[in-house]
């Protein structure tokens, strides 16, 4: 991988069993393979991915529903191992994938900062330190030593939001998340998403909202079924996938 | 070399690991009123009732068999709920998985550990029973960590086998429960051995590794003597192998259970 480089996506492919009646008991399991037909729906979500985002670049990812973004966010971010082809990326990864899913629903906002930040392979110490900055950020006030089960959805999401943007990353993977979160934290979300875009990180961006995409990002590309259909710079792109959608 | 490697990972983690053995045991005693005492108090009464039910039915009167009883319902609840917990590790984290990576082996290990913690906790209640009773240790009390250790690696190994199954096939819990059923009835807790060994049903306690890990403890503990080699080596070999095919099935299934979770 070139130096100037921060993700780069060769050939991935993603392929999930969708099977009508998913096999998950014994019994079933040796009936089925007696009678040899332990078949799978093969279906591949992600074929033939390539493309790179150099450092510094924010990718803008558009596509319908069920067109692949998510996956390929989750293959980028390590989550998903692709069936096919191969991800590198280089630098810190904060990976922003369905903001409030994860959390211990039994624990308290402030014991799930830790256990949650522990997971993103934070150390307590800097857990510790930044600690204030994230239960401010995240807006919930004494909030925070109630268990998590307590909460809004959005509540969630901003907690998940405040803790996973506390580091300073070299690449920021974002699914569809400046779309939760009331209209005063959505402002203060892309404010310090801003932030960290002057800063220089390289960015991976899935969002509905065109203006959005065209607002925050340089270069884009189009997904549909699981196919990548376009490749470059953002308004062109963007162009594009009006004609598509239209 | 690759081995270095997968410490060096390993030990990126230890923070988690440490936070995740605490969640695991915060939150099993969350919100009873007498929190982790239970770990204390619920071996008590059930080797009190175990005592007095089975102490009066095989006429037992010696005055140590109530140390007897908790030997070993200590060490099979260690098993049974640390491998309950193994099991359950990757399916119960499924959200966690889905969201960030991280070597899926930590949440096993997490949920093993966890339970070993209240177990060495809980060997309190050992040692206070043990001086109420009288037991008298003699050197030999050193051997019983080597039960205990290798008990340890055979719920480790137990646990990633069942781990990696319960993804596929959400009945292997159930089989397991009446598995662990079935060995707690092979591992003398609460007869005396002596009982079985009389009807030529003693093969059983010859191939439950479980049994061994008790009765050696046993040795050390209670009757102070040392230890059976014979059934050191045995569950020692049985521990190893489980650990080396548990790692090899779940290394090999790993990146496959996110799709099925
Ligand atoms: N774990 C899974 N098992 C089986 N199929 C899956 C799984 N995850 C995603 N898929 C399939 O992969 C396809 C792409 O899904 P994906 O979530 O990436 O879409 P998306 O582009 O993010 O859509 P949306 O705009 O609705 O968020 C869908 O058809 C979906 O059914
Ligand atoms: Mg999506």
């Amino acid at each position: 991988m070139k130096e100037n480089v921060a993700i780069s996506v060769k050939d991935v492919g993603m392929r999930f069993n969708l099977n009508q009646e998913h096999v998950d008991n014994l019994k079933e399991y040796f009936i089925k393979l007696l009678k040899r037909n332990l078949k799978y729906n093969e279906f591949w979500a992600l074929k033939g991915i390539n493309f790179e985002v150099k450092k510094g670049e924010r990718l803008g990812v558009l596509g319908l529903n069920g067109s692949g973004k998510s996956t390929l966010l989750k293959v980028v971010s390590g989550v998903l191992k692709p069936s096919a082809g191969k991800v590198q990326t280089r630098g810190v990864v904060a990976p922003l994938l369905e903001l409030g899913a994860g959390f211990s629903p039994q624990y308290t906002g402030r014991e799930n900062i830790y256990l949650y930040g522990a997971v993103l392979g934070y150390k307590k110490s800097f857990l510790d330190e930044k600690f204030d900055e994230i239960a401010d950020f995240s807006g919930l006030g004494e909030f925070i030593e109630v268990p998590i089960k307590n909460y809004s959805s959005g509540m969630k999401s901003r907690l998940g939001f405040s803790i996973a943007t506390i580091v300073e990353p070299d690449i920021l993977i974002l699914d569809e998340v400046l779309s939760v979160g009331d209209k005063k934290f959505r402002t203060k979300c892309e404010k310090k998403i801003m932030n960290m875009f002057d800063k220089g990180v390289t960015v991976l961006f899935v969002s509905h909202s065109l203006e959005q995409v065209q607002r925050l990002c340089n270069k884009a590309i189009i997904l549909d079924s699981g196919r990548l259909v376009a490749h470059g710079a953002v308004d062109k792109v963007a162009r594009i996938y009006k004609n598509m959608t239209d | 070399m690759d081995i270095k490697k997968y410490i060096k990972n390993f030990l990126n983690y230890k923070y988690l690991l440490y936070e995740l053995v605490k969640k695991n045991i915060k939150l099993k005693y969350r919100r009873s009123y007498l929190g982790i005492l239970w770990t204390l108090i619920e071996p008590l009464l059930t080797m009190m009732v175990l005592t007095l039910v089975f102490g009066t039915l095989f006429g037992r009167d010696d005055r140590t068999f109530p140390v007897y009883v908790l030997c070993g319902r200590l060490l099979f609840s260690f098993f049974s709920s640390s491998t309950k917990a193994g099991l359950k590790a990757v399916s119960g984290n499924a959200a966690m998985i889905k969201k960030v990576y991280v070597p899926k082996y930590i949440y096993v290990i997490a949920s093993i550990i966890s339970n070993f913690v209240t177990f060495l906790i809980s060997l309190i209640v050992l040692v206070g029973v043990g001086i109420v009773l009288r037991v008298h240790p003699t050197i030999y009390i050193l051997e019983a960590v080597f039960p205990v250790i290798i008990l340890l690696v055979m719920s480790l190994g137990a646990g990633l086998i069942l781990a990696t199954l319960d993804v596929f096939f959400r009945d292997v819990e159930y089989i397991w429960s009446v598995a662990t059923m079935l060995i707690s009835y092979a591992s003398a807790i609460f007869y005396p051995t002596d009982r079985v060994i009389g009807t030529g049903n003693a093969w059983v306690f010859d191939i439950n590794p479980v049994y061994m890990c008790i009765a050696n403890f046993r040795n050390a503990v209670l009757y102070g003597q040392p230890m059976n080699i014979v059934y050191c080596t045995r569950s020692a070999i049985v521990a190893v192998c489980l650990l080396a095919a548990g790692a090899i099935l779940f290394y090999k299934n790993q990146d496959k259970f996110i799709l099925h979770i």
